[in-house]
């Protein structure tokens, strides 16, 4: 894809940011620390998206996660604001096995994409042109080959705002 | 430093994952671990969205849009869940939530 040195550039300034402010989000000791960096990282995927060309893919993250996700996690945060900072990180000794499993997942992964040679699988493009806009395309099959499942997500949707209402409010009544 | 190929948002995702594993499993704060997850989900998107540009097909970018309805539904029952627990409890740390251990 994009040759230009531009978008090379935009790859590895957001990654950075994204993975920079990733890791301050799992290992900051306030909670409140982790709540905002993540909003660098959300920032961050839309920026990726931006570099993939993935229009309405940047502008719904920006919106739902940043405008709807984050807030509702700070909303969370500070309603259980009564944990002393030092009770938030797991014990000395559970740090170790949490970084090998998460280096063993990250070393397998990286393992497995690097080994493969993705030009030669059947279904990818020869040559990625340029990017063009994607949000019609998306629209399209939604309400095409996708309809059932747009419309499941409907009432997926509307039962998660009942149950949480309900799950929320306490009482089992 | 060549083009973009796919190995490299497949690497970005792989290492966001990463990161999302070290959340959930290093932190006691309930909606931290709920964070970790929310970056695991974040990364497998980026491989979505990675796959449909590779592709020249757009199923990938419309599953990245169910996957994010999907976050934002779980987050707001997770965290209704963890609020209602916390009240319950009395306490955020994952540790404390010990009343079905066997």
């Amino acid at each position: 894809m994009g040759d230009g040195i531009g978008i090379q550039l935009a790859f590895f300034a957001f990654s950075a940011l994204t993975v920079g402010s990733a890791l301050l989000a799992a290992t900051a000791r306030k909670i409140v620390h982790s709540a905002f960096s993540l909003l660098a990282t959300f920032f961050g995927v839309a920026g990726i998206y931006g570099v993939l060309g993935s229009d309405f893919m940047a502008v719904t993250q920006v919106v739902v996660y940043v405008g709807g996700i984050l807030v509702l996690l700070v909303f969370g945060v500070l309603l259980t604001d009564r944990v002393p900072d030092e009770f938030q990180m797991k014990k000395p000794r559970n740090y170790v096995p949490a970084v090998i499993a998460s280096g063993l997942t990250f070393v397998c992964l990286a393992w497995a994409i690097t080994g493969t040679e993705w030009t030669r699988l059947p279904h990818m493009l020869k040559e990625v042109g340029e990017a063009t806009p994607t949000t019609a395309a998306i629209g399209k099959s939604l309400l095409t080959d996708y309809l059932l499942p747009f419309e499941f997500a409907s009432i997926l949707l509307l039962v998660v705002l009942v149950g949480a209402a309900r799950v929320a409010r306490g009482g089992t009544r | 430093m060549g083009p973009l190929t796919l190995a490299h948002f497949l690497v970005l995702g792989a290492l966001l994952f990463s990161i999302g594993v070290l959340t959930v499993t290093l932190r006691r704060n309930a909606i931290g671990v709920l964070m970790g997850i929310e970056l695991m989900l974040n990364a497998c998107n980026i491989n979505l969205v990675a796959f449909s540009r590779f592709t020249g097909n757009i199923d990938g970018a419309v599953y990245a849009v169910f996957v994010v309805m999907l976050a934002a539904a779980e987050a707001a029952v997770a965290l209704a869940i963890v609020l209602h627990v916390f009240h319950h409890a009395a306490s955020i740390s994952t540790d404390d939530y010990t009343e079905m251990k066997g």
